[in-house]
């Protein structure tokens, strides 16, 4: 590893610790001026990282166990995501490979480097699979609509996750002394959150015309934008640990993972709001679930793999 | 008490299950928790779900025909302490009820499920009048209504691969038989009482 990235992952670890204590700081406050809920929004979005980071910070070490962490996370992700949706029982034989074949396998071929494999596992094999079996049962009521479902959630919970930690495989050119597969994964995961708290960030503070007020009530054309433009510049900002060569790549990369992201957490709100906050209330504990935590990753991975590959890569 | 630990945990990995007490509160005071039935792990679920000192004292309720076949299922029914009822046979001073009253003595509660068998989930079905005969004769018992949320498609009927989603258990506030308050009625408000748990 080198000292860059070290000084990178120093670098987030303490501006984390600085946001974890201002924000425990301004919930022990009493006072009318300050917003509850975006105090504890800022709070969890807080912890989440926390969390990512602990695990990526494990992938310096080992790799596999990372795979296997993400693999946990889709696990559950894709538990809440059937469990918001209306399935019926002709549906449980094919829900059961769904959970205990597809997404273990998936996450295996991401381990064993199988590209070539598990970029179809699921759009072409899981996908067909997931049709027949429910018509082998022979309930055709409501059928195209329980198939996508359950093909839907398999697409985001697991295989868009998926693409997160096979950065951790991603060979790309100038294996130079800046490019290591886990600062790779790092400097997305940095990215995607950042971008996301700062979209979060100025849509409170200059929000006025709402993207869809139905669906999400804070995220607003002026935050997207703003925060696309203020992630871009942190791309600008962090060249000298970005594992591309130059600093508009950076820049333009960062911008990319910063609409995927926007456009994953809006798509995923209004999946949620589909099914009703009532019944992922019921279900869901704490702060809206894994699922609300993940929704701008599984948007900002497969695009940032593969406009990476597609650039970058080395076949 | 290594199996009882090991099967909690089963069963909450498994259903996934949010506990919720709504108006009510865990008590180890003679209680009968009364369910809406789904699944097979209907049973494991709601003793899992109550806390350790309370599950002590608590007998879930079950048939002996289908707990007393195979290897596994006297096992298990042993290690969560169930309470085996033939609902084949009764006779007169051995009724259910009568059975359930002098196990449970002034120290147990039990955990029943007053549908009779198991219904299809979306709806609970008419309760049996067993719930009614047991209030009668111990009417100092608090009877807490239980709702158990997806259950049904973590293990619908008829299928044996459970699939982990989740699920919830929520416990209600306590209710007590009326005095002269006749069955129907009284069966009626304890459904009811089961149906308004889905809604909070």
């Amino acid at each position: 590893m080198n000292a860059n990235l070290i000084v990178f992952v120093g670098t987030v670890l303490l501006l984390l610790g600085v946001a974890t204590f201002v924000g425990q700081w301004l919930r022990k406050r009493e006072s009318p001026a300050l917003d509850r809920r975006a105090i504890e929004s800022f709070n969890s979005r807080i912890q989440a990282w926390w969390f990512f980071t602990a695990v990526i910070v494990l992938a310096f070490l080992l790799p596999g166990l990372t795979v296997l962490l993400f693999a946990a996370i889709a696990f559950w992700a894709l538990r809440e995501f059937v469990t918001l949706t209306p399935t019926r029982i002709g549906d449980h034989r094919a829900l059961f490979w769904v959970f205990f074949f597809f997404t273990p396998m998936q996450f295996l071929l991401v381990y064993l480097d199988k590209y070539g494999l598990y970029s179809v596992l699921i759009p072409v094999f899981a996908f067909l699979f997931i049709a027949a079996r429910a018509a082998v049962y022979g309930d055709y009521d409501r059928f195209l609509e329980r198939i996508a479902k359950v093909q839907c959630a398999l697409m985001i919970c697991v295989y868009c996750l998926s693409y997160a930690p096979a950065l951790l495989y991603l060979r790309i050119e100038e294996q130079s002394s800046r490019y290591y597969p886990a600062g790779m994964l790092f400097f997305f995961i940095t990215i995607v959150l950042a971008s996301d708290l700062l979209e979060w960030f100025w849509s409170r503070v200059y929000g006025r015309h709402l993207i869809a007020e139905k669906i999400d009530p804070v995220m607003s054309w002026e935050g997207v934008l703003a925060g696309a433009a203020s992630t871009a510049l942190l791309g600008v900002v962090l060249q000298w640990a970005s594992p591309f060569p130059d600093w508009w790549q950076t820049s333009a990369m960062a911008l990319v993972i910063a609409l995927t992201g926007a456009a994953g957490s809006l798509t995923m709100s209004a999946i949620k709001r589909d099914r009703g906050e009532v019944s992922s209330g019921n279900f869901v504990e704490g702060h809206g679930g894994v699922l609300s935590r993940i929704d701008s990753i599984c948007f900002a991975a497969p695009v940032f793999y593969h406009v990476t590959r597609y650039f970058f890569g080395v076949a | 008490m290594i199996t009882e630990t090991l099967l909690t945990w089963i069963a909450r990995a498994i259903s996934g299950a949010s506990v919720r007490w709504v108006e009510s509160q865990p008590d180890t005071c003679q209680r009968v928790y009364f369910a809406n039935h789904t699944s097979h792990l209907d049973v494991i679920l709601v003793w899992s779900a109550l806390p350790t000192p309370v599950r002590r004292l608590t007998r879930p309720v079950a048939a002996k025909d289908y707990w007393s076949r195979g290897w596994l299922k006297p096992r298990l029914a042993k290690s969560f302490n169930a309470m085996l009822i033939d609902r084949t046979e009764i006779k007169v001073h051995q009724s259910p009820v009568d059975l359930m009253v002098r196990e449970i003595g002034r120290t147990h509660s039990i955990i029943m499920f007053p549908e009779g068998g198991r219904s299809s989930g979306e709806s609970v079905g008419e309760f049996k009048s067993g719930l009614y005969y047991l209030a009668k004769k111990r009417p100092d018992l608090e009877l807490i209504p239980v709702y158990i949320n997806n259950m049904n498609r973590i293990l619908p009927r008829g299928e044996f691969l459970p699939v982990p989603l989740l699920s919830s258990v929520t416990f209600g506030p306590p209710l007590w038989l009326e005095a002269s308050e006749p069955k129907p009625e009284f069966l009626d408000r304890a459904r009811d009482a089961v149906l308004r748990l889905k809604e909070v």
